[in-house]
């Protein structure tokens, strides 16, 4: 019997724990499938939430991104838009290649200009100069040909520069015949007028060129009469200035400014109103009046001018009256 | 010689005004001739009694006075100073109201030789209001006079700006201006110089010469006979064209340009230095002034000037202005490199590589710059090709990479590069690898097959 109890107890205990393992792993699949429920429940809610959400900012979102799609567009648009207006306004207005190269014509135009006037300006000079030279040279052989004017040939014998085997004359003969005959004279030294002027006033003898009166012309009338000795005229013109001592000091030296204090005080302050007194029979004569000749007659004044104006001459008069006017007269002029 | 000078200073003081003159004379004549002996004559303080009886003499001793004043201060900063410190300006001023021209020559040159050496005393100088007697000294009718009053003017306004505006507020411009028109050379020399030496200190004062209408009366100086009024009329135009693009655009309006080139062409040695610079400041100062300059013929002279001169400083001048000339773009490069000028300034520039001159240096330098600036545009291969044979090292890194620009582009350069023997002569440079001679060479090579790198 025990056996039969234990086998029986032993198969109770087994059964009871494979009832209990049955029990548990029904729990067990119970709350996982609750748990799973649970889970699929929140899943649900979630989904539903979220889908929500995301419909109300759907809007938002869609006209955010349309936005943003039509801003790069335009952007892209005003991007070729400010591209060809930036290349047509430089080529156009700053880097102007036609406008750089007509301006580049202008200056080659203006220098080519510039340069055929100054070549003008340059031979202009030159000419000048030659002409100076040339000039020089004339006068050179025409000094030349007054010195050597006996060289001239004659009627009896023939110059040198006329000799009897050439067809015509050289042309130095023809500046011979054409030149009057150089005398020698004196040189005279130039001095410059303004020198002279200062000179003259602190120089001890007369200018040094003057060594006699000028000469005068051959043929004139000689005036008739005895005449001074040219020396002595020559020193009494040529006196050397002797200025007394007021004159000869500067005015800015310190006694001259001196003086010109007291004389403007004098000026200012004279004492005597009249200074210079009348003498007086010099005031007689000065306060007679003497009328003008044209109206005074031979004993005082005529009555013409002023009592009548027209003149009568009776003696003149062919017949017994006189001259008879078409109109009458002024009336003013009348008696 | 100090003998000489105290036995003449008791005659400074004789009652005879002749005895006067004639000792204030040799007193001149002694210091005009010699740097001592002027030192001996200022220490042993005769200036003083010099000039303290000045405005009471006669013209005679005034003039002789000014002389010996003249002969003292021309020789050093020091003893002009010494002049000017006893007092000597105020009565030179004197001399220069007095009525007779050869005073108020002595005068003002004494003024100038004082007022040369420094600004300071030219500063003193103006102070003593010098400088409206100068003007009406100009207008007088010797020739002498006006010469002498425009150079002193030059030697006042060069110092500083704020002179030169002083010598303007007294009207000098239109005298001046109306002066070059006179036809004494030495006269249009001075005014040329005072003209140029008031414009270049700002702006402001190159516009004022501008408005006083010189320029059509300018170029006729660049045409005259004598030298020296050629350079001195270069440099009134180059001190005018330095400043801004707008004055440099004038010039060119007016039709300057060519009449420098004109004046380049004719003149030789220094004479053609101011020119030279002047094509260069214009050149630099715009694209389109610059093709104004090529369009002009400018090239030709400055490369003769390149060729012909001997001395350092008109080269240096000369590569530069053609370095302003050709740096602006493709085009302006091509007629510089066409002009066949390139070989010359590579030679200039390795020939005085050897010396150690400082001057040679600064010649050498500027010639670099201006190969560089040159060949940084240029791409005109024909001319580029002499240079690749004979280039050292730095001047070859430009030049290929030239090449490296524009041969991958252009087939007929290829051809030509390979049948000239380039390709040979690239592929024997050695170059260090990642270098930027290396990527030059690299881009040739590719645009070529295998076999022909070979």
């Amino acid at each position: 019997y025990f056996y039969i109890f234990r086998a029986i107890d032993e198969d109770r205990k087994t059964k009871y724990i494979a009832a209990l393992k049955i029990q548990r792993w029904f729990r067990a699949c119970r709350v996982r499938a609750y748990l799973r429920h649970l889970s699929k429940m929140a899943t649900l809610i979630q989904k539903w939430w979220r889908g929500y959400l995301r419909r109300k900012n759907f809007r938002e979102v869609v006209e955010r991104a349309y936005f943003i799609r039509k801003l790069k567009f335009y952007n892209e648009m005003a991007v070729r838009i400010q591209k060809m207006w930036r290349g047509y306004y430089v080529r156009k207005y700053i880097h102007n290649f036609y406008a750089l190269k007509k301006y580049l014509e202008a200056v080659s135009v203006n220098n080519e200009l510039v340069r055929s006037e100054l070549q003008e300006y340059a031979e202009m000079k030159e000419n000048e100069e030659k002409m100076k030279d040339l000039e020089k040279k004339e006068k050179e052989k025409k000094y030349q040909a007054r010195k050597m004017h006996y060289l001239l040939s004659t009627e009896q014998i023939p110059g040198i520069y006329n000799s009897p085997f050439r067809k015509s004359p050289d042309p130095m003969e023809l500046l011979l015949r054409k030149s009057k005959p150089l005398t020698h004279r004196k040189q005279k030294t130039e001095s410059s007028f303004a020198d002279e002027l200062y000179d003259w006033p602190t120089c001890k003898k007369p200018p040094a060129f003057v060594r006699a009166l000028p000469l005068l012309p051959a043929d004139r009338q000689k005036p008739q009469g005895p005449f001074r000795d040219p020396a002595e005229v020559l020193r009494q013109r040529y006196k050397p200035l002797e200025p007394t001592l007021r004159v000869r000091e500067s005015m800015n030296s310190p006694p001259a400014k001196a003086r010109e204090a007291t004389g403007r005080e004098e000026w200012r302050s004279p004492i005597h109103d009249n200074e210079f007194l009348p003498f007086s029979s010099y005031h007689k004569k000065a306060e007679k009046y003497e009328p003008s000749l044209c109206k005074s007659g031979k004993y005082g004044r005529e009555a013409y001018g002023t009592k009548h104006f027209r003149e009568v001459h009776p003696k003149k008069w062919i017949a017994e009256r006189d001259f008879e006017t078409l109109f009458s007269s002024i009336v003013l002029f009348e008696k | 010689n100090s003998g000489i000078v105290c036995l003449l200073r008791p005659l400074l003081l004789d009652v005879v005004p002749s005895i006067r003159q004639t000792a204030a004379l040799a007193l001149g004549r002694l210091a005009d001739y010699d740097v001592e002996l002027a030192e001996a004559i200022v220490k042993a303080g005769i200036l003083p009694q010099l000039i303290c009886s000045l405005p009471e003499e006669n013209r005679y001793y005034k003039k002789a006075a000014a002389f010996a004043l003249r002969g003292i201060a021309k020789h050093s900063l020091q003893l002009a100073q010494a002049v000017v410190q006893c007092g000597a300006l105020e009565m030179l001023v004197i001399c220069l109201e007095d009525f007779d021209p050869g005073v108020k020559e002595g005068a003002s040159w004494a003024l100038g030789y004082v007022a040369r050496h420094n600004a300071e005393l030219s500063q003193a100088v103006v102070d003593a209001g010098a400088v409206p007697l100068l003007v009406l000294c100009i207008q007088e009718p010797e020739i002498a006079l006006k010469r002498i009053a425009a150079s002193t003017l030059s030697d006042i306004s060069k110092h500083s700006p704020e002179l030169a505006q002083t010598v303007v507020d007294a009207g000098a411009i239109a005298h001046l201006a109306q002066m070059i028109l006179n036809p004494d050379a030495k006269l249009k020399r001075q005014v040329l110089s005072a003209l140029s030496q008031i414009a270049k200190h700002s702006v402001d004062l190159a516009e004022l010469m501008v408005e006083a209408e010189i320029f059509p009366v300018v170029l006729t100086c660049l045409k005259d006979s004598d030298e020296y009024v050629k350079k001195n009329g270069a440099t009134l135009i180059r001190e005018i064209a330095k400043h801004t693009p707008e004055l440099s655009q004038f010039i060119v309006n007016s039709g300057g340009v060519a009449a420098v080139i004109d004046c380049i062409g004719s003149c030789k040695g220094t004479v053609r230095l101011p020119g030279i610079m002047t094509l260069g400041y214009v050149a630099a100062h715009s694209e389109n002034l610059s093709m104004a300059v090529i369009v002009s013929k400018g090239i030709s002279p400055l490369c003769d000037c390149l060729i012909e001169e001997h001395e350092d400083h008109i080269k240096a001048a000369a590569a530069w202005a053609l370095g302003q000339i050709g740096r602006h773009t493709a085009e302006h490069a091509r007629h510089v490199a066409v002009a066949n000028v390139l070989p010359t300034l590579l030679d200039i520039f390795v020939d005085t590589r050897s010396s150690e001159d400082l001057k040679m240096k600064a010649s050498r330098f500027v010639t670099k710059k201006a190969l560089k600036n040159i060949l940084q545009r240029c791409t005109y291969l024909p001319a580029l090709e002499p240079l690749l044979h004979e280039a050292p090292h730095n001047i070859m890194k430009h030049v290929i990479g030239q090449f490296s620009k524009v041969l991958p582009h252009d087939s007929k350069a290829r051809r030509l590069f390979v049948t000239s023997g380039g390709l040979k002569k690239v592929q024997e440079i050695k170059a260090e690898p990642g270098s930027l001679l290396q990527e030059y060479i690299n881009t040739i090579n590719n645009c070529y097959p295998e076999e022909i790198v070979r």
